[in-house]
């Protein structure tokens, strides 16, 4: 083992570790969280903990762990129940019960540290809110054969040790009960109709978000545990809309923060000759530019996504509307139009790109100037006028519309192209034959090809 | 055609208008006309091309069943719901004009009933935009105000808490506030839905003293039984027009079987089809 | 990096003298303390008033965000000025920064719900984490800087009123007046877009101008109240007050001065407190004064506390279980001609599932009322009065049970309401209306005698 890799055994790995576990159990549970909307009770419990911690160590007067997680879990209770009681006592709407109660608990906290101060708990409200990663190092073994030892293992320091608990038990608790956290975050009324109790689901999750605090804030803070129950199930939730596939992505967005922000944290300033910035603040800032990347350049709801889908919407409809106007002309007699013509009958649309196009894909020719359809061009507007008429009589014949007003709706239901809605209108206007106004419906078969009717 | 052609609700702007369809001309003795107008939420289309010119002086229902869009008409109208396309005008000029000669009264639900006022100061906000900006209510816009809670029966109300009255007083009170605004022409957003007898009495009267002080109403109404009854016009509704005109001629059976029998699959179909695509799935 | 160096570790303060208390209670501490307890209780009646708008705007957990996205502001105003060489301890500066990010930080909130799927809650508890952890990265670059003069950055999380300069608390004053005069200006305002925004829009008021405008001064408050509460808890003082004001009253004027009463003596006593004990945070004394106020309101308040709403239930509770009794004895009576024997009040109290006590307790009621007297044997024997009741309540039995089966088809929706508690709460005007509309569909309506035949 060179010096370099013992160094980062020595120093780095822990604090990666320590965020990184952190950052992935949060951002397990804050699945749930997310998609009941409860992400403040997330950020409330976080604050509140703090007085049940300070008052497990006033009352035990050591830093045992399971007095600890018993304070927590306490304050994670009590939290909840509080909320619900003055939400539902007093009458006071939900964010603000929630402001009233976490924020009076964090103060009780902050002023209840003065008190085991005094009896030299080593415990302060900085650290709770932004952790101490830093602090975490360890002697590991020269070589790699000893590194999985007993004794070597034992020597890592308890806050890891505590966290890989934490972690091991969020996995479980998620993979156990599966099924029923998904039915209580859809509908929980449904879940406690189907036999399972939503409301004790809902105090195990809190109770487990109490603990994940707990474990994570000595290590990284609480402000991680914040950020980490929101960011990357929010990331996740705009990249995919399967639960599965939502937490499989929140958890490798959390890891990818924890090891990422650690490495921003401390190799960039590094790089810069700067001393390495706080590690779980870095964290969050790397779990932020996920999500932004993720709302920007998100397959089908991203920004740019939208966009270029309403620019080819915007295309396909204007190429449309082209034919259509073309045939109609053609209808009447006119074989073909000139640019200028072809401009004002596409009003508001790009009929230069629109044109463009439709050359590119030998819908229409132009002829020293007279532009016209071409056969396959004939065809596709065959099918645009056909579904534009059949919509007419439909709303005509069944939707009551008034035989002067379904143009301007037509006009927008002809781009629809969804071959189911294209049998259904078919078969509700019987393969009419004229449109309301007379027109003739152009038919399925003829001399076109039959393939391009469905699509 | 290789591609999948699909559309949005923001292309419905785009879409020129059809060179037969000359715009008409509105007269402007119509208190509010509507003329081709499409209204979505979320991209899903909610109203189709609606057009109608009110008549002036006259009590209107708009009927039709739930989901149907009465509801949404009134606000599109009044610019609270954008608009996908088409034209709203107030006796012939846009609604910016004429604001100062229109009152609303919304849904009942559409507020929270716990607010910390009483009956007297909701009525008097009817009045706040004759006050103006940062002044306090006078005495004589108290005065008037209590008149109005007269006029709907509630004067003794009048120091009450709004969430210590019944529904249906909650009802009159938003009535009231809407005289105080002292218009023309009024909307009202379904103002008999889940009122006691001595309210809907109380509301009728009212409207029929506001017809006879030369106002318009309109109003979305649920209960078919009583259109002929209250109303003097009507305008079947159900994501489009299905007919407008005076009650006797308008409310018939064949009418409502239109309005409300009619299963408008293929168009809600297509809505859905609509916004779907708009969204890029 | 170890923690701040203001950290509240190992540290034990003197209790300062009941004499000393009294001094600084009664303004006689010296000028600078005096300034210091002004000026916060100035803020508290301020965020006080404020947050009645923020409140009933339903923006409670808004205003928590924003706090929070103030902190990266601060650091970045520090850095800026130290880079420019200037003195970076101005408060003016830090809070100049606070106020940019603090409204970017809104900004951003409004922006992740206007273009992604994702609700209010999780755009609040982003934009508050994402701010907060970017703040604390910039404190750490500041601490490594050791750029002499300790940042002390660190009063801003948790308030520190104690580090207070003059100007700063004349600052701290002059924002508090500034946000009461511009509340009480726009009161109506106000009042108008929180009541109902459709109605104001609709009314020709520029609502989001409005909205705006209240934005703005939770703004000014939470910034103001930075120094003293630190970021963390300044939402408190803006909704805590309000929310405690809320039980005790049903008028907006006396909900904000009375939020700006319990918001002031918050600000009074915690500075007061941070006078005596300057190590002692002085936004957790603030907060926990004014989270006693809250605790005392919700119990306490005469209409809307717990204790009164519980009292009211347990008297309609009672009310209706007298006339269960009285129902029960009158229709006995009738049928037997004979007073209520104790067994079949027994059955009476196991059909309805009152415990024992609630039997006796019942009883007491209706004779204290003058409904019923006891007679031989233990019985329940009905008084004039308590048949008329008793004859009434029968009667409205019987009509809502006759609606119920006539209007079958559009009573399912009143099914929820189980006939039993129906009959006790209708209200004269209402039952004319059932009778109206029994008759309607000609159901008879036999008469139910008062007086014993």
């Amino acid at each position: 083992m060179n010096e370099a890799m013992h160094n980062f055994l020595s120093i780095d790995l822990l604090p990666m570790l320590a965020g990184t576990l952190a950052a992935v159990t949060c951002g397990l549970l804050g699945n749930f969280l997310v998609l009941r909307r409860l992400s403040l009770m997330g950020d409330a419990i976080s604050h509140s903990v703090l007085p049940g911690l300070v008052m497990a160590f006033l009352i035990t007067g050591m830093r045992s762990p399971i007095a600890m997680f018993g304070g927590a879990a306490i304050a994670g209770v009590v939290t909840v129940v509080l909320v619900e009681l003055v939400k539902k006592l007093g009458r006071v709407e939900p964010g603000a019960a929630m402001g009233v109660v976490f924020s009076v608990l964090f103060a009780l906290g902050v002023l209840l540290i003065e008190r085991a101060a005094a009896r030299q708990v080593d415990l302060d409200a900085d650290c709770v809110l932004h952790g101490q990663l830093e602090t975490l190092f360890w002697f590991p073994p020269g070589d790699w054969g000893q590194l999985f030892s007993f004794t070597t293992l034992s020597e890592v320091p308890r806050q890891v040790v505590t966290l890989i608990v934490m972690t091991i038990a969020a996995v479980v608790f998620v993979a156990l009960l599966f099924k029923e956290l998904r039915i209580a975050a859809f509908d929980p009324a449904l879940a406690t109709t189907l036999g399972y109790n939503a409301g004790m689901l809902h105090y195990l999750l809190m109770i487990f978000v109490a603990a994940a605090t707990v474990a994570s804030f000595e290590a990284v803070g609480s402000i991680l545990v914040i950020a980490m129950l929101v960011c990357p199930a929010a990331t996740a939730r705009l990249l995919t809309d399967r639960l599965r596939s939502q937490i499989v992505c929140s958890v490798v967005v959390a890891g990818v923060s924890g090891i990422g922000g650690y490495v921003a944290a401390t190799a960039l300033p590094a790089a810069f000759g700067l001393e390495a910035v706080n590690a779980a603040g870095m964290m969050t800032v790397v779990a932020a530019l996920l999500l932004v990347i993720a709302i920007v350049f998100a397959p089908q709801r991203g920004i740019i996504a939208r966009r270029l889908h309403q620019r080819r919407l915007g295309r396909t409809v204007a190429l449309d509307d082209m034919l259509a106007a073309l045939y109609r002309l053609e209808e009447a007699g006119t074989e073909s139009v000139d640019k200028a013509q072809l401009a004002t009958l596409q009003r508001g649309h790009k009929a230069d790109h629109a044109l463009d196009q439709a050359r590119k894909q030998l819908l229409v020719a132009s002829v020293s100037g007279a532009i016209q359809l071409t056969e396959a061009g004939r065809a596709a507007a065959r099918q645009i006028i056909r579904r534009h008429r059949q919509w007419e009589r439909y709303l005509v014949d069944q939707a009551g519309f008034a035989a002067d007003h379904v143009h301007e709706p037509a006009e927008q239901l002809e781009h629809i192209n969804s071959a189911a809605v294209q049998r259904n209108l078919a078969a509700a206007t019987k393969q009419a034959s004229v449109d309301p106004h007379g027109r003739p419906v152009p038919n399925n078969n003829g001399d076109d090809d039959p393939e391009s009717a469905t699509h | 055609m290789g591609s999948v052609v699909t559309m949005s609700t923001e292309m419905l702007t785009a879409v020129p208008r059809s060179v037969l369809d000359a715009r008409p001309e509105h007269s402007a003795d119509s208190p509010v006309s509507v003329h081709a107008m499409t209204v979505a939420y979320h991209r899903k289309p909610v109203l189709w091309d609606v057009d109608y010119d009110a008549p002036n002086n006259k009590l209107i229902a708009i009927v039709g069943p739930n989901g149907a869009g009465k509801s949404t008409l009134i606000k599109a109208c009044l610019g609270l719901v954008p608009r996908a396309s088409g034209q709203v005008e107030f006796w012939g000029r846009p609604y910016k004009q004429m604001r100062a000669r229109i009152g609303y009264v919304p849904q009942r639900e559409s507020v929270d009933w716990d607010f910390p006022v009483s009956a007297l100061d909701v009525v008097c906000m009817g009045r706040y935009r004759m006050v103006g900006w940062c002044r306090p209510v006078t005495k004589k816009h108290k005065h008037a105000a209590l008149q109005c809670l007269d006029r709907v029966g509630m004067r003794e109300y009048a120091d009450r808490q709004i969430s210590q009255l019944s529904g249906g007083q909650q009802q009159r009170v938003f009535l009231a506030r809407a005289l105080a605004q002292e218009a023309d022409l009024y909307f009202m957003d379904e103002p008999f839905a889940g009122v006691d007898a001595a309210t809907e009495r109380a509301i009728v009267d009212v409207l029929r003293e506001l017809k006879s002080s030369g106002g318009t109403v309109i109003c979305v109404h649920h209960d078919v039984q009583t259109v002929r009854e209250y109303f003097d016009h009507a305008l079947l509704l159900n994501m489009r027009v299905v007919a407008a005109g005076p009650v006797d001629d308008v409310v018939t059976n064949a009418n409502l079987h239109k309005t409300y029998g009619g299963r408008l699959t293929l168009l809600a179909e297509a809505a859905e089809a609509v916004a779907r695509a708009g969204d890029g799935r | 990096m170890s923690s701040a160096p203001s950290s509240i570790t190992n540290v034990t303060d003197e209790w300062p003298g009941w004499s000393q208390i009294f001094e600084t209670l009664t303004f006689q501490a010296g000028f600078n303390t005096n300034l210091v307890i002004v000026g916060t209780s100035l803020l508290g009646i301020a965020a006080g008033i404020v947050g009645v708008f923020a409140l009933l705007r339903k923006r409670a957990l808004m205003s928590d965000a924003l706090s929070h996205a103030t902190l990266p502001g601060i650091g970045l105003a520090y850095l800026t000025v130290t880079a420019l060489g200037g003195s970076a301890r101005s408060l003016p500066v830090l809070l100049t920064g606070a106020t940019i990010t603090g409204v970017l930080g809104v900004v951003c909130i409004q922006l992740l719900l206007r273009h992604t799927r994702l609700r209010e809650d999780a755009s609040i508890g982003i934009v508050l984490s994402v701010f907060f952890g970017v703040g604390i990265v910039l404190l750490s670059v500041i601490q490594s800087m050791q750029t002499g003069t300790a940042a002390g950055l660190n009063r801003f999380i948790y308030g520190q009123t104690a580090a207070m300069s003059m100007s700063d608390a004349v600052l701290m004053g002059a924002i508090a007046m500034l946000a009461v005069a511009a509340t009480v200006a726009l009161l109506k305002e106000f009042a108008l877009v929180c009541f109902n925004d459709a109605f104001a829009t609709v009314d020709g008021w520029p609502v989001s101008f409005i909205d705006l405008l209240m934005m703005a001064l939770v703004v000014l408050v939470t910034v103001a109240g930075l120094q003293a509460v630190g970021l963390i808890l300044v939402v408190a003082m803006l909704i805590i007050p309000a929310v405690s004001a809320r039980f005790w009253t049903q008028r907006l004027w006396v909900l904000v001065v009375l939020a700006a009463l319990i918001g002031g003596a918050s600000g009074y006593c915690g500075s007061v407190m941070s006078a005596l004990l300057p190590r002692k945070p002085a936004g957790s004394v603030i907060v926990l004064t004014s989270g006693v106020l809250f605790a005392v309101s919700m119990v306490c308040a005469p209409q809307r506390g717990v204790i009164a709403m519980s009292i009211r239930q347990l008297r309609v509770r009672l009310r209706i279980a007298g006339e269960h009794l009285v129902e029960a004895a009158y229709e006995y009576e009738l049928e037997h001609d004979a007073a209520l024997q104790r067994d079949i009040l027994r059955a009476v109290a196991r059909r309805r599932a009152w415990p024992a006590w609630l039997g006796s307790v019942i009883v007491w009621w209706a004779r204290q009322r003058g409904l019923i007297r006891g007679d031989s044997g233990g019985a329940i024997a009905l008084t004039d009065a308590g048949r008329r009741d008793g004859a009434r309540i029968s009667r409205n039995h019987y009509l809502w049970e006759q609606y119920l089966i006539s209007y079958a088809d559009i009573a399912p929706s009143h099914v929820d309401w189980s006939v039993d508690q129906v009959e006790h709460v209708l209200s004269d005007a209402l039952i004319d209306e059932l009778e109206a509309a029994l008759r309607k569909r000609g159901v008879e309506i036999p008469q139910f005698q008062a007086v014993r035949t």
